[in-house]
């Protein structure tokens, strides 16, 4: 294998891998400073703040030879033999200097920015950068524009064009630009062509500095207050990797978690934006109980067991098992529906479709199926009624022969009204429907049981995207009081012991689900494709599936 | 050297001297018919290189050596780009060849092209040339009628285009990759390198870069023969196997203080002095030299002393300059402040500058700013070591930017403050007697002025005002 010498130690990476001096110093646990790089964009090379010195090493005599001047690291690709110095007193030196430039004209207005606490400028100013200013350019303004979704200070930029060329390079879409010259540049949109687009959001992410602010996040929360959590965005199919940011219990932002396999660095806006509903006041947080005229409000420590009373009672069963679900949940529900009544019928909930799936120049793509778990929710259905998926369109005409006396509705839609009434009227008949839901919507309105249910990011679980890539995650936030959320009501009427656990599920369902079996080992943080796993070793059930 | 017989300049004092019937009455296109039927690009590439022909754009890189980087086995097609952007204050060189002989300067870029095996030439034309843009154009039809130019030239396999492209009057686009990125219709940010164009150019083609002058050269090398152009100038030293020497011919733009300025012939490696003195007739109004900008501006300043210095590619080095640059020699006679000198140099290529890197981008800026503070009577002694902190930091050759541009804005710093450092130290005694030791930092509240008192607008406003009141 090729090795490269980074600050006298050597890194062995294998041939025919592409890589920078910053990502091979990393790898050897260097870090390099860079304002302008980013792994997803193209290189630049313009904030000389990766700067190193480098070198190469005769293979045959060992002698090293360097190169007089510094070079950026992010345009030195690491071959055999190469050598980098990150730390020489000329590197150090040469990174004090831009410190000290990028502040000349910066407000340093961290008081009032968005952006101190989690920014590099103000990172390596402390690691990198002068005592001492020495500058007395001054004073500094500090303009704020609008550019569209999102809000430029404009002298806060250091100009390192990250956004600009994300704007070409990843959405496509060009809006932002860089205006001027020299020390009058500035990032712009032209006239009548603001920044709008759907991942416009992420070039608040990849702004290294405070320039660009997320007008949905802007003056809410000091980010040194924020707790990240592992998250999965349940706002389409295609399951982008996030980070849930939270303080006590309310999310502040979301942001995308770098995921090569699903999101690479990037999510949309839809999904960013989705998180006010969990914080909505509109949502359910009372159990009740809906009998011939009263409502009853209930107490979640009986309820369990006068729920199983209830489902014994109404006959013939069926469970429709949303596709906001996570698998574990799917599952114990599937199980418990059918510990009651053997040959309960489980449906498919609505699957919400809107438009058309959204791809762009890169290869992101929104998906138009607006549910993270279509996928993992069938295999199950499939498991358990071998291979036949009854969709929630065909469920009325199973209802009309007046065979089933109780279905369990499984929510989790993110607005009120989900559903139009015509599609629940078959529901009316029935002697016992329990919805679990996150919000009042026609279905609710009918339930004899209305219980609450828990938000994307206060489940635990794994949801599995339409590409079959299974991804875990833990809760983030805890449910507003009155919510159980459905994993735990599910395990507690199973009668299992202690904490509901979905780990322990899943492995479960692993074992017992062929198309699951690779969830059995570990799920790193990027999740695992259960499809490759499938074709190598179980070829057969495929043909259950279709 | 009073007899030198100009060769580049041959036809520019003749009556219609930008005609094709002008300049094949002089033996105009003759090399061009004789190297299509005689040599092969390959061949024309060993000849130029066997000339060590230095290219004329300012670096000074061998241009038969630049010509071998094109990779031998790509598909094709190659570009050929003229550099006619041609903005280092105090150069004209490509200007009179362009405006006054046109021709030349075509069948150079033909020639170019045979042995670069491009089909494709771009001219990229200053803003500021209009009269250049009308004559190439102009020359152009007449090659497209006489089918010098156009598919199949001479009736050989050789076919060639030419399009002149104006640029709008920035610096940055006479950088080699800052102009092909303004040919490509963006912003004039300089590539970062590698990919060499050579490799990866224009349109993500193998591209080769020449200045107009170089192109002109490569002419007369192919007409006259590689031992007429090597018994001009200045050899390689003896002791130094990797310098190419300095051969041939090159055009002297000469302005500043002097009662002659224009454009002179003359083969590489005459000194300064005898440049002024003879080419430029004298210092004006009979004062001495106080400095010289050898080769356009961003190479620096020498003193009075150091006027002997051979104008050649090496010469303006050994005195601490960035080297020949553009052989556009700016006289500064002696009632010239310096001060005002480096303050309308960095200005300059502040305003210049691209803003891609944050050294160049930030620094030159810097530079100004602290010299429009010195002008104004606020100067301190320690701020000459931080403009010299400066300029030795920015740059290519310290390697902290993409293109050569700070270091242009560098060398003036440099050579400046270092040559004439008592002339801006008696400057900032005088005209700050009471804080010119200061060495306090700033005061951080002071800088902030939240309140509007003391703005940017206003505080312009004021030091403009002191300014003035010098």
């Amino acid at each position: 294998m090729p090795i490269a010498i980074i600050d006298g130690r050597e890194l062995e990476f294998p041939a025919g891998e592409r890589l920078n001096a910053i990502q091979a110093a990393e790898r050897v646990g260097i870090q390099v400073p860079y304002y302008c790089w980013h792994p997803g964009l193209t290189v630049a090379g313009s904030c000389r703040m990766c700067l190193v010195e480098a070198g190469t090493r005769n293979a045959a005599t060992g002698e090293i030879s360097m190169m007089p001047k510094l070079v950026p690291g992010c345009n030195t690709p690491v071959r055999d033999g190469v050598v980098i110095v990150t730390q020489s007193e000329k590197v150090q030196q040469a990174r004090a200097m831009v410190e000290e430039d990028l502040l000349l004209r910066h407000p340093i207005d961290c008081p009032i920015c968005d952006k101190a606490g989690e920014c590099l400028l103000q990172d390596y100013h402390f690691k990198y950068g002068q005592d001492e200013r020495r500058a007395d350019i001054r004073p500094f303004t500090s303009r704020r524009r609008d550019v569209g979704d999102v809000t430029l200070f404009v002298d806060r930029c250091i100009l390192c064009s990250r956004c600009v060329r994300f704007c070409r390079e990843i959405s496509g879409t060009s809006e932002l630009t860089v205006v001027h010259r020299g020390a009058h540049e500035e990032i712009d949109v032209a006239p009548g062509f603001p920044l709008h687009n759907n991942l416009s959001g992420n070039v608040v992410d990849l702004c290294p500095v405070g320039a660009l602010g997320d007008k949905d996040f802007l003056y809410r929360q000091r980010v040194w207050y924020l707790k990240r959590h592992q998250g999965i965005c349940t706002g389409c199919a295609t399951g982008c990797s996030i980070w849930v940011e939270e303080n006590q219990d309310r999310i502040h932002r979301l942001k995308p978690r770098e995921n090569p396999q699903v999101n690479q660095w990037w999510i949309c806006n839809e999904g960013r934006y989705s998180y006010p509903h969990v914080h909505n006041d509109r949502r359910l947080a009372q159990p009740r109980r809906r009998d011939t005229q009263a409502v009853v409000d209930l107490d979640w420590t009986t309820l369990p067991a006068e729920l199983l009373q209830r489902l014994r009672e109404a006959g013939r069963l069926a469970a429709v098992l949303s596709p906001y679900l996570s698998v574990e949940e799917a599952y114990l529900l599937a199980t418990l529906v059918r510990g009651v009544d053997p040959e309960a019928r489980l449906i498919l909930g609505p699957v919400p479709v809107i438009g058309e799936d959204e791809r762009f120049p890169n290869g992101f793509t929104v998906s138009a199926e607006k549910c993270p778990n279509r996928r993992g929710v069938e295999e199950i259905i499939a498991r358990f009624q071998s291979g036949r998926i009854t969709t929630f369109d065909a469920f009325p005409s199973q209802l009309k022969g007046g065979r089933i006396g109780g279905v369990w509705f499984s929510g989790g839609y993110k607005k009120e009204n989900w559903i139009e009434d015509e599609k629940v009227r078959s529901l009316t008949a029935l002697k016992l429907l329990v919805v679990q839901d996150l919000f009042p919507s026609a279905v609710s309105a009918l339930a004899t049981y209305e219980l609450p249910g828990a938000a994307f990011a206060e489940r635990d679980g794994s949801y599995v995207n339409r590409n079959d890539h299974l991804q875990s995650v833990r809760w983030a936030v805890r449910p507003p009081y009155g919510v159980r959320p459905e994993g735990t009501l599910y395990w507690e009427m199973l009668g299992r012991p202690g904490l509901y656990n979905a780990r322990a599920v899943l492995n479960e369902l692993a074992a017992e689900i062929p198309y699951f079996h690779v969830a059995g080992g570990p799920v790193p943080d990027v999740g695992v494709n259960l499809k490759v796993n499938l074709l190598a070793e179980q070829p057969e059930e495929i043909g259950v599936r279709s | 050297m009073a007899e030198y017989e100009p060769v580049l300049l041959a036809n520019i004092h003749k009556l219609d001297s930008h005609r094709l019937a002008t300049y094949e009455a002089a033996g105009g296109y003759r090399t061009l018919r004789r190297v299509l039927a005689e040599q092969s690009p390959a061949e024309v590439i060993e000849v130029v290189r066997a000339s060590n022909l230095r290219g004329r754009g300012g670096a000074g890189f061998p241009t038969g050596l630049k010509w071998s980087f094109l990779p031998e086995d790509h598909p094709g097609p190659f570009y050929m780009c003229v550099n006619a952007d041609e903005s280092e204050p105090g150069t004209f060189c490509n200007r009179v060849q362009m405006e006054l002989d046109p021709h030349q300067v075509i069948e150079g870029i033909i020639l170019g092209c045979y042995a670069t095996r491009a089909s494709t030439a771009y001219v990229y034309l200053r803003y500021e040339y209009p009269l250049a843009l009308e004559r190439l154009e102009s020359a152009m039809a007449e090659c497209y009628e006489k089918g010098y130019l156009g598919k199949n030239i001479l009736g050989r396999e050789f076919s060639l285009d030419i399009y002149v492209h104006r640029g709008a009057g920035a610096y940055i686009c006479g950088e080699e990759t800052g102009l092909i990125e303004s040919l490509e219709g963006r912003r004039a940010w300089p590539r970062i390198k590698p990919p060499f164009p050579a490799v990866e150019g224009l349109f993500r083609k193998p591209t080769v870069i020449n200045n107009v002058e170089t192109l002109t050269c490569v002419l007369h090398i192919l007409d006259r023969g590689v031992d007429w152009f090597k018994s001009i100038g200045t050899p390689s030293e003896p002791n130094n196997p990797r310098d190419p020497g300095s051969y041939g011919p090159k055009l002297y733009g000469i302005s500043g203080h002097v009662n002659r300025p224009g454009l002179v012939e003359l083969p590489l490696g005459i000194p300064c002095r005898e440049l002024i003195e003879e080419y430029g007739g004298g210092v004006r109004q009979g004062r001495r030299v106080k400095a010289v900008v050898p080769g356009g501006l961003s190479t620096g300043v020498m003193t009075e002393a150091e006027l002997d210095t051979p104008l050649d590619f090496n010469g303006p080095l050994r005195v601490g300059c960035l080297g020949l640059g553009t052989a556009g020699v700016i006289v500064l006679d002696e009632t010239y402040s310096m001060i005002d000198f480096l303050h309308n140099s960095c200005r300059f290529f502040a305003h210049e500058s691209c803003g891609q890197c944050t050294p160049c981008r930030e620094g030159t800026h810097w530079a100004v700013a602290m010299l429009q503070r010195i002008k104004a009577g606020r100067g301190r002694l320690k701020d000459l070591d931080l403009l010299l902190e400066i300029a030795d930091n920015i740059g290519i050759i310290p390697g902290t930017t993409i293109c050569g541009l700070a270091d242009g804005a560098a060398w003036p710093i440099k050579t400046a403050i270092r040559k004439f450092r008592s002339e801006f130290e008696d400057f900032i005694r005088r005209t700050n007697p009471a804080g010119y030791l200061d060495r306090q930092p700033p005061q951080a509240m002071a800088m902030v002025a939240p309140h509007g008192n003391g703005s940017t607008r206003s505080e312009a406003r004021s030091l403009k005002h002191e300014i003035r009141k010098k």
